[in-house]
């Protein structure tokens, strides 16, 4: 296979990637899936870096597996959380930045309650950025690892079949995955209320996806069904009557899913809220795959971090991490 | 003092005069529009305009100037700068200012900064409702005595219906022109940017052309009803031009004016999320820009307006949603008006007409959006074959945000005359006229 190199400075969403690069972040992904089953979990990749998790709206699971990625590549990860309202009130996100460029980071890995922040960000300093997710934008590497489960039980995406169900207005996961599985091959078909899956969605990428009102049309047949959170605390004014109306309509139960291909994975971004927009025995079943999710996380994280602030050139060297890994074994 | 605006090509719809003539200027007013070639008068001073269009005075319809309260942006010493700078030998003042221009205090105050930068004239326009809040009529009668030439609540669009009714039957009385800066507030809550693809790819808030469409339908609708001026601020959809359109045909006294933004960019500018390209109304789709040069083409728009508003580059350096709506325009409006003529969208007496003629109508600005003898002597000369770059650095705005900075036009104002004073003479104008002159010359 031609070695391909991954040579962008941020990874700040899905949008503008090539499938080449989209693919070869997949791949180092895989190489670095690995690391987490040792018992000792940590390669000296990035032995002497520094990644700052700066994060502008509150995030467990995100920010956690951000710093286990920075951990177990040896880099020195340093969480810094920000509140937006202190940050309206004082700081501004330029004087945020400056300060932290001060003090010379390798990697800034931001999550921000408002889209464009990391672009923003992105234009002020030179740190390398990763969008950890913004506003109602982008998840890159959300969509990454949602890949990388696809890739790993399904063994591709091409052809596949993938229905995104729920509040697709407000989410920046369904945003990231409808361009990364668009532009693998993957056709998407996304269903949720009018008022959060608007007909002009279809616009969103050229080719691929389809917009449906009922979400018993998009998982007709669909090989992957992704259920998005309800995001309460995006919308000011009402989407819905009610969340028992909402459960009725639009939450996944155990009968959609007959109507699915017969072996299709069930996946959540997660946190769920059980029982509205999905059923506990299909986020409990088998066929849920949202823990295996929350493994991948860490794989796409150590990965994109290791092309944005590893070796020289940013190039995917697949023969770096393995000698890599040799060193760490003969540790 | 008197001033020959010699060898010009002079353009004056008014006035029904499209060809070369001089102009001579007595104490502030024209004293009349002369044969080339004649004697000198005794004791003129001669000024130059080979090859050069001689326009009578462009006049902006809709400034921001941030003085009283937001000096930090712009004061009106340095907007009237920044006007005579771009060719504007008149700027209405947005009344949003702080304290809002609702009061014949504010007026008189705005009037005297005015009078003593000398450069601009500048005309207030007074609140609508106390405050601009939108509940409460504001003293129209008193600021019209005062000196304000039209009424608007810019920015923050009344909302109610009923309120808006009495205010039009109110102001009618006084024979102001409305303003209605047409957005239907609970369309647009939250919005940033226009509603469409864009907005979804960007995943911010949109605000949709509908929220302009309703506002501007319901004010040409409420026009019919009470019979006042009406004038739809800086149109940027498809519907709001169509709506004007419609009330035309039907003899309505309905007007509006576009900013040159709103024709030159779509909201795919935003794609970065650069906080200059962020203004209300929102840049559209093209479908929207398409529509508006159908207006302009057709003479359904009106007028040229900037919506100058200038902000402070620390606001303008928040997050996208939190970064303050608008964009300067004072010295970009006429280049970005000349791409129209370049691009063959309008003529250059169509030109003068939405910058000059009409903004003059709209506003009942007497004696002036011409040349005719006795107008006030406001003149703008221009140069249609200049090539220039827009340099932010340069701006004589105290603020610096603008998405134009380092965008290459061709055609400029290179001198501005007010009350026969000239108050801005492009640093090239040596150069440009010579140039002029040998082109003359070789003809």
């Amino acid at each position: 296979m031609a070695s391909v190199t991954f040579n962008r400075k941020h990874l700040l969403g899905i949008r503008e990637l090539e499938p080449g690069e989209i693919t070869h972040l997949l791949d180092t992904a895989e190489t670095f899936r690995e690391i987490s089953k040792r018992d000792i979990k940590k390669v000296p990749a990035l032995r002497g870096r520094t990644v700052i998790n700066l994060f502008f709206e509150p995030s467990t699971r995100t920010r956690t597996s951000f710093e286990i990625a920075a951990k177990r590549l040896s880099a020195d990860a340093v969480n810094v959380s920000v509140s937006t309202s202190s940050v309206s009130k004082g700081e501004t996100l330029l004087d945020t930045a400056r300060n932290l460029e001060a003090m010379s980071p390798d990697c800034i890995v931001v999550r921000h309650s408002m889209a464009g922040a990391p672009q923003q960000l992105a234009r002020m300093g030179n740190a390398p950025i990763v969008n950890a997710g913004d506003g109602s934008h982008e998840h890159p590497t959300q969509a990454l690892l949602d890949a990388l489960t696809i890739r790993e039980y399904k063994g591709r995406l091409e052809g596949l079949k993938v229905a995104i169900i729920g509040d697709v207005l407000h989410s920046r996961v369904a945003r990231s995955n409808i361009h990364l599985l668009t532009k693998l091959g993957a056709t998407v078909s996304i269903a949720g209320p009018g008022t959060l899956v608007p007909a002009e969605f279809g616009e969103l990428v050229e080719t691929g996806l389809r917009v449906e009102k009922r979400i018993e049309d998009a998982i007709d047949g669909a090989d992957v069904v992704m259920v998005l959170r309800i995001q309460r605390e995006r919308q000011d004014t009402a989407f819905f009557p009610s969340m028992r109306e909402y459960a009725v309509h639009y939450g996944l139960r155990p009968q959609h899913l007959k109507s699915a291909a017969p072996d299709a994975i069930v996946m959540h971004p997660g946190p769920i809220n059980r029982g509205i927009e999905i059923a506990s025995e299909i986020a409990d079943g088998s066929s849920s795959l949202i823990l295996d999710q929350v493994t991948n996380g860490v794989a796409v994280r150590m990965a994109v971090l290791y092309l944005l602030g590893g070796g020289s050139h940013n190039e995917v060297d697949v023969d770096k991490v393995e000698l890599v890994r040799n060193q760490t074994q003969k540790l | 003092m008197k001033i020959l605006i010699a060898n010009g090509y002079v353009i004056d719809p008014a006035a029904g005069v499209n060809g070369g003539k001089d102009v001579l200027i007595e104490d502030g007013r024209v004293s009349g529009l002369l044969e080339r070639g004649r004697e000198i008068p005794a004791g003129a001073e001669v000024f130059d305009a080979t090859g050069l269009i001689v326009a009578p005075g462009f006049i902006d319809l809709h400034t921001h100037l941030r003085e009283p309260g937001q000096e930090y942006k712009e004061t009106i010493a340095t907007g009237a700068l920044a006007a005579v700078t771009g060719g504007w030998t008149t700027i209405c003042a947005m009344p949003n200012t702080d304290p809002v221009n609702d009061s014949p205090a504010v007026t008189r105050f705005i009037i005297e900064q005015a009078e003593r930068a000398q450069l601009a004239n500048v005309f207030p326009i007074g609140a609508l409702t106390k405050g601009s809040g939108g509940k409460e009529l504001a003293e129209m009668g008193e600021m019209k005595n005062a000196g304000i030439v039209a009424v608007s609540d810019d920015g923050r669009p009344v909302p109610n219906a009923g309120i808006m009714r009495r205010a039009m039957e109110y102001a009618h009385g006084f024979e102001l022109t409305v303003v209605d800066h047409c957005q239907d507030a609970s369309l647009t809550l939250g919005g940033v940017m226009h509603e469409g693809r864009w907005s979804l790819i960007l995943g911010l808030k949109g605000m949709p052309a509908a929220a302009e469409d309703v506002h501007a339908i319901r004010d040409c609708v409420l026009a019919k009803l009470t019979g006042a001026a009406v004038h739809i601020a800086h149109v940027s959809t498809r519907g709001s031009v169509d709506a004007v359109r419609r009330a035309k045909e039907l003899g309505l006294p309905v007007t509006c004016e576009v900013a040159p933004h709103h024709w030159t960019m779509t909201d795919g500018a935003l794609e970065d999320y650069d906080t200059n390209t962020k203004m209300s109304p929102p840049l559209r789709s093209r479908d929207h820009v398409e529509a508006l040069l159908e207006g302009l083409r057709d003479g359904t728009i009106d007028a040229i307006a900037t919506d100058h508003a200038p902000h402070h580059a620390d606001e303008k350096g928040l997050e996208f949603d939190q970064a303050p709506f608008g964009i300067t325009g004072l010295e970009t409006a006429v280049g970005l008006a000349f791409d129209l003529v370049n691009q063959g969208v309008i003529d250059l007496e169509r030109l003068v007409q939405l910058c000059s003629t009409n903004p003059a109508r709209i506003f009942g600005l007497k004696d002036r959006g011409t040349l005719m003898a006795n107008s006030h002597a406001d003149v703008t000369i221009l140069d249609p074959a200049h090539e220039w770059v827009f340099d932010v650095a340069a701006s004589k705005s105290k603020s610096r945000n603008t998405p134009f900075h380092g965008r290459a036009m061709t055609g400029a104002a290179v001198a501005t005359i007010v009350g026969g004073r000239l108050v801005y003479l492009n640093p090239d104008y040596t150069r440009i006229t010579q140039t002029r002159h040998r082109n003359a010359s070789a003809k």
